[in-house]
């Protein structure tokens, strides 16, 4: 999809309005934008460097020698950045699973006939408990709980792998809603119309409905996938040295800030592409949506 | 449209750069003013006029705090009451959280007293009275973990150590243990005791006097491995450049000098400090 330039296709359609919008504004737009921008900082940092005390917080929190050193880490604090690669490990693990577990959940809950009502009642109250429990909770209860059991292949696993399960349980529950909403928006007459061409039921969702449900789901998905990019910072009250939790060591030895605003600085670096994508997807479903409507 | 919003970042990248470059001169202006003021104890500057304020953290543990708020004892409670009796003040204690207590701004209390390690870094930050206690690092162990039979820092070098995050054992770890695994780190003591008990990490690293308070009331099967002194004294943090450090320090070296710093340390901790020490 990255790859396509614009093909014949795309010369088809017709030219939306808001490209003669800009040339007409052309040069004047730019100089207001510029003007506006400039005015907008301008306070901004007018206010934050008049204040009483920035000359003590610009030290505290963006001390040069300060962001550079927690940046790259000393003999007895670890890296940000290289703890950093735990939250990418963390949640890059977590979403492959949450996918999985939260689909099999919506599928689940939307199966129909009283036969399947108990699955649908445990499809509905796990969804339920785990958006009710603040997941800080949750990680609470799976880290220190289970390992407490004494069972053999559950209690020993590392606290990496406790925080990862603590987060597929949270994240799953508001994902399946998210697939779930998007099974919904699929109109009935699609499922009709595949069972009337002699697909099953199973066929029906797995070619028909699916397909359709989850490629309007993907902004809101991967909107979810922000916020639980930001989340592996708690698993760090399982012992694990993540970024947010380096940053902490390295502030509360240095009597420093500056690991903070070096580790918000990496979750805003790794945020702002997937911001972006998401902004991509939606700009392109609609223009196809358009698009099929004037054909 | 594009370019309009390039431009916009470019121009504001370049206002950010401009305010980054400002402050981080002014800010190395600042710090190195370690240079101790004279402080009058017959009218010492107090943050509240008649009273001596005084925060530690909440939860205070015991031995270093006994009792409630309205009237601390323990070591570090008693010592505080000392001094503002020296003062001839009443003492009124607050609430502040270790992560807070070098936040920039002014404090509104005269000093923290919550086994605060002095060390260069921090003093870059705050400000801290003299020594009033030699902390050394203790390591507790379950009685039947690896890490129980630790005669010397090198048997410490293939077991799972936790630490609490922010203290000086972290550094302790780093600096001399150097393990081989990384050490698992906690927000506080009560999450560090529930990986240990669970079997998480072999070894839980802190002050001496904890490792003993928690194998004695907390924790059940466990065992002082052994001490380690670094040569590390807890200090009362003061924001930086304030006076009052002075009295304190005057006050604090008449409490040594008259044996009363160590009759407290005995009434309280002496009960906490027998442990063998962790040879080399």
């Amino acid at each position: 999809m990255t790859t396509r330039g614009p093909g014949p296709a795309d010369s088809l359609e017709p030219s939306p309005p808001r490209d003669r919008g800009s040339k007409m504004l052309g040069g004047r737009a730019v100089l207001v934008s510029s003007l506006s921008t400039i005015l907008f900082f301008a306070v901004i940092a007018a206010i934050v460097v008049l204040a009483p005390g920035s000359e003590i917080v610009a030290e505290r929190f963006f001390d040069p020698f300060h962001l550079r050193q927690s940046f790259l880490g000393t003999e007895s604090e670890p890296s940000v950045v290289g703890a950093f690669l735990l939250n990418v490990y963390i949640f890059t693990i977590s979403e492959v699973f949450i996918l999985i577990l939260a689909l099999v959940i919506a599928v689940v809950r939307g199966i129909p006939g009283p036969i399947f009502f108990p699955f649908r009642m445990v499809a509905i109250a796990y969804t339920d408990l785990f958006r009710g429990i603040p997941l800080i909770l949750v990680l609470y209860i799976i880290g220190f709980g289970v390992p407490g059991l004494g069972l053999a292949g559950l209690s020993y696993l590392s606290d990496v792998t406790y925080g990862i399960i603590a987060l597929v349980l949270v994240y799953s529950a508001y994902v399946a809603e998210v697939y779930r909403a998007g099974i919904e928006s699929v109109h009935e007459s699609q499922n009709a119309a595949a069972r009337s061409l002699g697909l099953s039921r199973w066929q029906s969702l797995r070619f028909v409905i699916l397909p359709q449900a989850i490629r309007r789901v993907i902004p809101p998905l991967l909107n979810d996938f922000i916020g639980l990019q930001k989340d592996t910072a708690l698993v760090s009250v399982l012992g694990s040295i993540e970024a947010a939790r380096a940053a902490q060591i390295y502030g509360a030895s240095q009597f420093n800030y500056a690991s903070y605003v070096v580790a918000a600085l990496l979750f805003v670096l790794i945020t702002i592409p997937l911001a972006r994508f998401t902004d991509r997807l939606i700009a392109r479903d609609k223009r196809r949506r358009q698009a099929g409507a004037v054909a | 449209m594009k370019r309009t919003v390039l431009i916009g970042f470019l121009v504001a990248s370049l206002l950010l750069a401009g305010c980054g470059a400002q402050q981080g001169s002014g800010g190395s202006e600042q710090g190195g003013s370690g240079a101790e003021q004279a402080c009058e104890l017959q009218n010492p500057p107090l943050f509240e006029e008649g009273v001596l304020t005084v925060a530690t953290d909440k939860p205070a543990y015991p031995p270093w705090f006994e009792g409630n708020e309205e009237n601390y004892s323990g070591f570090e409670g008693e010592v505080a009451n000392e001094v503002a009796e020296r003062m001839d003040l009443p003492i009124e204690w607050v609430v502040e959280p270790f992560n807070r207590s070098y936040a920039p701004g002014a404090k509104d209390y005269d000093f923290d007293i919550n086994q605060i390690t002095i060390t260069p870094e921090r003093e870059r930050a705050v400000d801290f009275s003299d020594g009033y206690f030699d902390n050394a690092q203790g390591v507790l162990a379950l009685k039947d973990s690896p890490a129980a039979d630790a005669q010397t820092l090198s048997d410490l070098k293939d077991v799972q150590l936790g630490a609490q995050v922010g203290t000086t054992s972290l550094d302790f770890i780093n600096e001399t243990l150097q393990p081989n695994a990384e050490p698992k780190v906690y927000d506080t003591t009560n999450d560090a005791k529930s990986a240990l008990e669970s079997g998480q990490i072999d070894a839980f690293v802190t002050d001496l006097v904890t490792t003993v308070y928690l194998r004695d009331f907390e924790i059940k099967n466990t065992e002082v491995v052994g001490k380690y002194p670094r040569n590390e004294q807890f200090g009362m943090l003061f924001e930086q450049g304030n006076p009052l450090v002075g009295c304190v320090n005057q006050v604090l070296g008449e409490m040594k000098e008259d044996g009363t710093l160590r009759d407290l340390e005995e009434e309280y901790l002496q009960q906490y400090l027998s442990v063998p020490t962790l040879k080399e």
